[in-house]
């Protein structure tokens, strides 16, 4: 309350209450003390990360006395976090550390391993926006992945086992539309059902159709060669956009142009709108004659079709092959992405690309010597972070008010 | 602190009659069917799961379920079973119950959490941590005697499970994340650390075995004791006693006892209990605490009772485990004796579609585990969709209260 009155006292002077600043610092602080020990710069000395990150965490109290407890918080772990990884990474041989570290790549990588997750939770934004939980994006992940595979093997045509896959991914939402919709079942019970169903389904018709032998040659989504990036002057900054984002995969650019186009129609079109009072408040929507049935099926079935494009990235674009369970989780991460994100679509890219960036620093890691031992443990990270953003991020995050909810019409 | 008072600016409109809790919908869901509901909802899953088995492979259902069947060990009960068939009948058997009691376990902790209106997912987590801190405590101290031993590296585990199943009732209590996302995030934590733990050049792999991703098995006076069976060829261990004693407990627990009451009552309206002066906030920790723990114990006594050891795969098997004990509370409706019957269903499930007991004459196993998870799913799925049952019930109403009107009125 007090950083509100103190904010209008500034009689709009300063927007960011200095509480809130310091809170922004300490995250800030913190995240220095971790990259000044890596490449470019790669200081050796201890007391670099320790001192920077101890702003860090001073900073963090700071704000956290002053009234911002969640963000305080939250700049606190960041910056301990940030000793720590400083710290081991000061541990290491700075020429080990080069090689691992090349960041042309590891944007490449951030941005391959951010596009599942795009497209699953730009998926749930929809449905969620609606006031539909959609826990089940994992499950319409796999079916896209499975049918995307499958279409393709059948067509030979990477076009059409996409939207083979797309319209799996589709059908399996559509069923969570039924049952949590017209049937009023739990959602988030559904949900997981829906998660074990996919599971089923897609190792029952892999083992059938494919056998232990594999899925064999599969059409390929193709990548997508900028060599005129090479090109642009400077020579260091053509070379390094051309090493980072100069041979993505198509759909890598196709899930960045999804968040443009969920932001254009989720914020600035009728249906968008329509699709937000739906998610706010039904009863209101139904009163001035939009459908809330048939806006919610909608919503969650165009979330079970971008969540399978998420899935058809993986198996056709990403690894070229299908196994049991191949998502392996990341629909549970999207899901978080979409929370960590505030369920907007450029919030949603941003903690998209920094769970990316995790997965994508995770194995690199595991590569400098002296942190061999610690290995899998990294890949923990995207989650830690997760949790310590589910408890403390920066604001709080506020679902749809109708979130959950089954409708009941009048 | 709960999360309507956090959130700052009301809607200037009050919401129109807030939907009835899960947990309310749960309860009404219980008076409602008795025990035909799950009855009919588990024999419609496997109805489509027999038309799957026909359409894809054109096998006759009943023949690829009698298998199944055959392969638990369930014809052990049958007196006309004799000789060769009646002992390889008891070794299938002892391994049903055996992951049954595992089941038992994973399914109390997501039962105890929905009767505070929570939904545990965290199971994968909770009984990772189990197995970690059991696996631990029965390597250390090899000169314990055997019974405290045993106690103590069981108890270690549902001592982890409750750690880890509280930060996410913690979370939910003080900041009021939700707690499907913590635990799920908790879980991978867990799998993760685990990994670490137990894999190449981790703390705890086992010195002797470089080369592979294992601890050390606990020492002899920490094993659970083998009842029935061979000890040599994994006979069933008294842990299967520990899972009955523990679907008790939850019975006592939940009835007969003031945390109970209040766990019961902040499920049925958080609200309704904060006035009526319950902590809201206290009740979530204790119930995610005590549902980890039963978790957590299911960890400890797998690794005590039969795996001895912990591996990177049943590191990784232990999201199925842990999720088969949510269909498990939803079939069993979150009641002891439901969950005792489920549990069976879904042990012998597991134990008859597996590798070693399904004829791939039959029916490839393979196919068969995942027939399984379809089976899951549509039970989960059916069991979810209440609607029916709930038109049931009110017709079920109306049509008593025609017969009674004055006994209707009294309840």
């Amino acid at each position: 309350m007090t950083t509100r009155v103190e904010s209008v006292l500034a009689n709009g002077r300063l927007r960011i209450p200095p509480a809130r600043l310091a809170g922004i610092a300490a995250i800030g602080l913190g995240l220095l003390a971790f990259w000044l020990a890596l490449p470019p710069s790669t200081t050796r000395s201890e007391l670099v990360p320790i001192v920077i990150g101890g702003l860090g965490i001073a900073a963090g109290l700071v704000s956290w006395r002053a009234g911002e407890t969640r963000l305080g918080w939250t700049g606190v772990c960041i910056a301990l976090l940030g000793i720590f990884g400083g710290l081991l990474a000061s541990q290491a041989a700075v020429e080990n550390l080069k090689v691992v570290i090349t960041w042309s790549a590891v944007i490449a990588a951030t941005l391959r391993f951010a596009t599942p997750l795009i497209f699953a939770a730009i998926g749930g934004l929809f449905s969620e926006r609606s006031g539909v939980v959609n826990i089940g994006l994992e499950g319409m992940m796999l079916m896209g992945a499975f049918f995307g595979v499958y279409g393709g093997d059948k067509t030979d045509s990477w076009v059409l086992g996409l939207l083979i896959g797309m319209l799996a991914g589709a059908a399996l939402a559509f069923v969570h539309a039924i049952f949590s919709i017209h049937l009023r079942a739990d959602q988030i019970v559904s949900g997981t059902a829906i998660n074990f169903l996919a599971l089923g389904i897609t190792g029952y018709m892999y083992i059938d159709s494919y056998g232990q032998e594999g899925t064999g040659d599969l059409p390929q989504v193709p990548n997508i060669d900028l060599n005129w990036l090479k090109r642009v002057p400077p020579d260091d900054l053509g070379a390094f956009l051309e090493k980072s984002i100069g041979h993505l995969n198509l759909m890598v650019w196709l899930a960045l142009v999804t968040v443009v186009v969920a932001w254009i129609v989720i914020f600035k079109t009728a249906a968008g709108l329509r699709i937000r009072a739906v998610g706010e408040h039904p009863r209101a929507a139904d009163t001035v004659g939009i459908s809330v049935y048939w806006t919610r099926y909608a919503a969650v079935t165009i979330s079970g079709a971008l969540a399978a494009m998420g899935g058809v990235y993986l198996s056709l674009g990403f690894v070229h092959s299908f196994t049991e369970n191949m998502t392996a989780g990341r629909g549970f991460i999207a899901l978080a992405a979409l929370i960590f994100g505030r369920w907007r679509p450029f919030g949603v890219l941003s903690a998209a690309l920094l769970f990316g960036f995790a997965s994508a620093i995770a194995p690199r890691l595991q590569n400098v010597e002296s942190w061999a031992t610690y290995g899998t443990l990294f890949q923990a990270i995207p989650y830690v972070l997760t949790l310590i953003a589910v408890a403390g991020v920066i604001g709080r995050s506020i679902p749809p008010a109708a979130i959950g909810r089954p409708y009941e019409k009048q | 602190m709960s999360e309507r008072e956090i959130q700052a600016p009301p809607p200037p409109e009050a919401p129109e009659e807030p939907a009835p809790s899960m947990a309310a919908r749960f309860a009404l869901y219980q008076r409602a069917g008795g025990v035909i509901t799950p009855l009919l909802t588990a024999i419609l899953a496997f109805f489509v799961g027999g038309l799957v088995v026909l359409v894809t492979t054109g096998k006759n259902p009943i023949e690829t379920y009698k298998a199944i069947f055959d392969g638990t060990g369930l014809n052990w009960f049958f007196p006309w079973v004799r000789g060769v068939e009646r002992d390889l009948a008891a070794e299938d058997l002892q391994q049903t119950l055996l992951i049954m009691s595992t089941l038992i376990l994973v399914g109390i902790a997501v039962a105890f959490a929905f009767r505070c209106g929570l939904f545990n997912i965290g199971g994968q987590g909770q009984y990772i941590a189990g197995m970690i801190a059991g696996v631990q405590v029965g390597i250390w101290m090899p000169d314990l005697p055997h019974v405290p031993h045993m106690v103590l590296a069981s108890a270690a585990g549902a001592l982890a499970g409750a750690i880890w199943g509280g930060i996410a009732g913690i979370l939910k209590a003080t900041v009021g994340a939700h707690e499907v996302i913590s635990t799920i995030m908790l879980n991978w934590t867990a799998l993760w650390i685990a990994s670490y733990l137990v894999g190449f050049n981790g703390p705890l792999q086992d010195p002797n075995q470089v080369f592979v991703p294992v601890t050390e098995a606990v020492s002899a006076s920490a094993k659970l004791n083998v009842w029935w069976g061979d000890p040599q060829l994994q006979g069933l261990h008294i842990g299967f006693f520990v899972a009955i004693a523990a679907l008790i407990v939850f019975w006592v627990v939940l009835n007969r006892t003031t945390l109970g009451y209040e766990v019961r009552a902040v499920g049925f309206n958080a609200e309704a209990a904060r006035y009526g002066g319950i902590g809201v906030g206290r009740n979530y920790f204790l119930a995610m605490a005590i549902s980890g723990a039963f978790a957590g114990l299911a960890g400890s006594v797998d690794i005590l009772g039969w795996l001895f050891r912990v591996d990177l795969t049943s590191v990784q098997v232990s999201s199925q485990i842990a999720f088969i004990g949510i269909a498990i509370a939803l079939l069993g409706r979150n009641t002891p004796v439901g969950i005792f019957f489920a549990a069976l269903l879904f042990g012998a499930l597991l134990n008859g579609t597996s590798t070693r007991n399904l004829d791939p004459e039959v029916f490839q196993p393979e196919l068969a585990s995942n027939l399984t998870l379809i089976i899951q799913g549509l039970v989960v799925l059916f069991v979810g969709a209440d609607l029916l049952i709930l038109y049931l019930w009110r017709a079920r109403l109306k049509l008593r209260r025609a017969r009674h009107p004055e006994a209707v009125a009294q309840e």
